[in-house]
């Protein structure tokens, strides 16, 4: 993956966060659909307690990205390494002892719509921890809530809830198996931009109370610029560039610019 | 191309087959799920399967009722009746209902899950969802099938007896000495392990073709109604070679 382009002012601090600690690493990523190959050679760091925006086009490949991460697609060539595990040789017993430790919030928030708000947050807990002591799940559960602002939608099914209210059930979902890593798949898709920044700014938040590191899928500029320490910007299948969202914004790479334009 | 495509599918279903069996066999068992499904199998599909087996029984003695009146032999009446219903026409009228009922339901629902990736949700947070959505509904159709084909025969035979009470006013113990002195342990037996099977291949056709859903939300449609008419077929088939097997014994 190159550097930031020489159109870039290198000028900008990268990050207040700075760790050394790498918690997912991958290398020249390849995928392809049938004859299509989407990804040509993707390679990406995240470092302990860092946001790493990917930026790129609908259709680039982020979401295939961040899905071969977490072994829900199988790469075809390349390297990815979570959490000290290699993805690619690992077998389903220890997939499934790395995903519990990964958070994944999907686009679509891919809430259970058969069980209530409630059953939906307690599913993982008694799943994966074998948890069923009501007390401790609904204190559990109650604290996912209060984290995300949703501690009244309890009872509600999913089909009485908003897009935003989604999102924000999804990330609690997530949060309530204490992820070290969080991965965003585009989280203000389809919001309002009022909606949008109150979900960076939960973004921000669950950072902050849960030290997580994270990877955000977007194509949404204010989303990467509210969230993001590190931006990459996925052009024709590469990871282009790797750099702050002060310096890509300031690019007159032709392939760059046009995402800062509007 | 189109060689290799078939030969791949065989293989997804060999596979898929073998993780229901290894799945099933190796803990964490899925009690609870299995009894929710269980419930919802039976409780699907209870009221649908007693009243056309009803129907089935009524029909049925009535149509055979004037061409055993012709030869003077409507005394065979409830033998005949009898081994119609718990041979064939019990387990395939239950294996027909739950294959429309239970097929389109499951398929439908796994289908839509997989469409709206709340199935990946489970698998990426690492909660087994083939097993908890797919063992548990081929172990609850498996092991339901025979519950409802046994009650289905009881009904059927129920239909069949208050229609030759109204024409002959046959008494209730008369009739079903006369059942139970033509019916063998190998027709009550095959009628079960037929059943069994019915529930297996509802089960596992419908969850396959619900899990492996594909093209959005036409896929949604498009899995229920496969698995309706695969699940048909595959009752037929399942039929004919359970009689074929059954006669080895006769």
């Amino acid at each position: 993956m190159s550097n930031a382009t020489s159109n870039i002012d290198n000028s900008h601090d990268r990050t207040d966060i700075e760790s050394t600690e790498i918690v997912a690493h991958v290398v020249n990523l390849k995928k392809s659909f049938g004859d299509i190959q989407v990804l040509k050679g993707i390679s990406l760091t995240l470092h302990k307690g860092e946001n790493l925006a990917i930026l790129g086009r609908s259709g680039s490949g982020k979401s295939v990205t961040i899905k071969c991460m977490v072994g829900l697609m199988s790469a075809d060539e390349g390297e990815i390494e979570v959490l000290g595990y290699n993805i690619r040789s690992l077998s389903s017993e220890k997939l499934n002892e790395l995903r519990q430790q990964v958070g994944f919030s999907f686009q679509s928030s891919a809430l259970y719509d058969s069980m209530t708000v409630q059953e939906n947050l307690e599913f993982p807990l008694k799943r994966n921890l074998k948890l069923f002591d009501k007390k401790k799940l609904n204190y559990l559960v109650k604290t996912a809530l209060q984290d995300v602002g949703l501690d009244g939608a309890a009872t509600k099914k999913p089909a009485e809830l908003s897009g935003g209210m989604k999102k924000r059930i999804g990330i609690a979902r997530t949060l309530i198996l204490k992820p070290k890593i969080m991965l965003y798949d585009e989280p203000t898709a389809g919001l309002d931009p009022i909606t949008s920044a109150e979900i960076n700014e939960l973004i921000l938040n669950v950072r902050k109370k849960y030290n997580t590191s994270s990877i955000i899928i977007t194509h949404d500029i204010s989303c990467a610029r509210q969230t993001a320490d590190k931006v990459i910007a996925l052009i024709d299948g590469h990871s282009k560039v790797e750099a702050t969202f002060d310096e890509l914004k300031i690019t007159k790479d032709p392939e760059l610019a046009p995402f800062f334009k509007y | 191309m189109k060689l290799k495509e078939f030969l791949l599918k065989c293989e997804n279903i060999y596979r898929f087959i073998q993780n229901i069996f290894r799945q099933a066999l190796s803990p964490p068992f899925e009690w609870r799920e299995i009894l929710k499904q269980c419930y919802a199998v039976g409780n699907r599909s209870f009221f649908l399967v007693s009243f056309t087996a009803f129907l089935a029984g009524v029909v049925f003695t009535r149509q055979s009722r004037p061409s055993l009146s012709s030869f003077g032999a409507e005394s065979w009446l409830p033998s005949l009746v009898s081994q119609a219903v718990i041979r064939s026409l019990g387990p395939l009228i239950t294996g027909l209902i739950c294959a429309g009922k239970l097929g389109s339901n499951i398929g439908a629902e796994l289908a839509s899950m997989k469409v709206t990736e709340q199935i990946d949700a489970m698998e990426v947070s690492g909660t087994r969802p083939f097993s908890y959505l797919v063992v548990s509904r081929v172990v609850a159709t498996t092991l339901m099938m025979p519950i409802l084909v046994v009650f289905a025969d009881i009904v059927a035979l129920l239909g069949s007896y208050l229609t030759v009470h109204s024409i002959n006013n046959t008494g209730f113990e008369l009739y079903f000495n006369d059942v139970s002195a033509n019916i063998t342990y190998l027709d009550i037996f095959s009628s079960i392990i037929k059943a069994t099977f019915f529930g297996f291949a509802v089960g596992l056709i419908s969850c396959y073709v619900g899990y492996n859903s594909q093209d959005g939300t036409t896929g949604v449609g498009k899995a229920a109604n496969t698995a309706v008419v695969i699940s048909m077929s595959f009752i037929f088939i399942i039929d004919l070679l359970s009689l074929q097997f059954t006669n080895l014994f006769r």
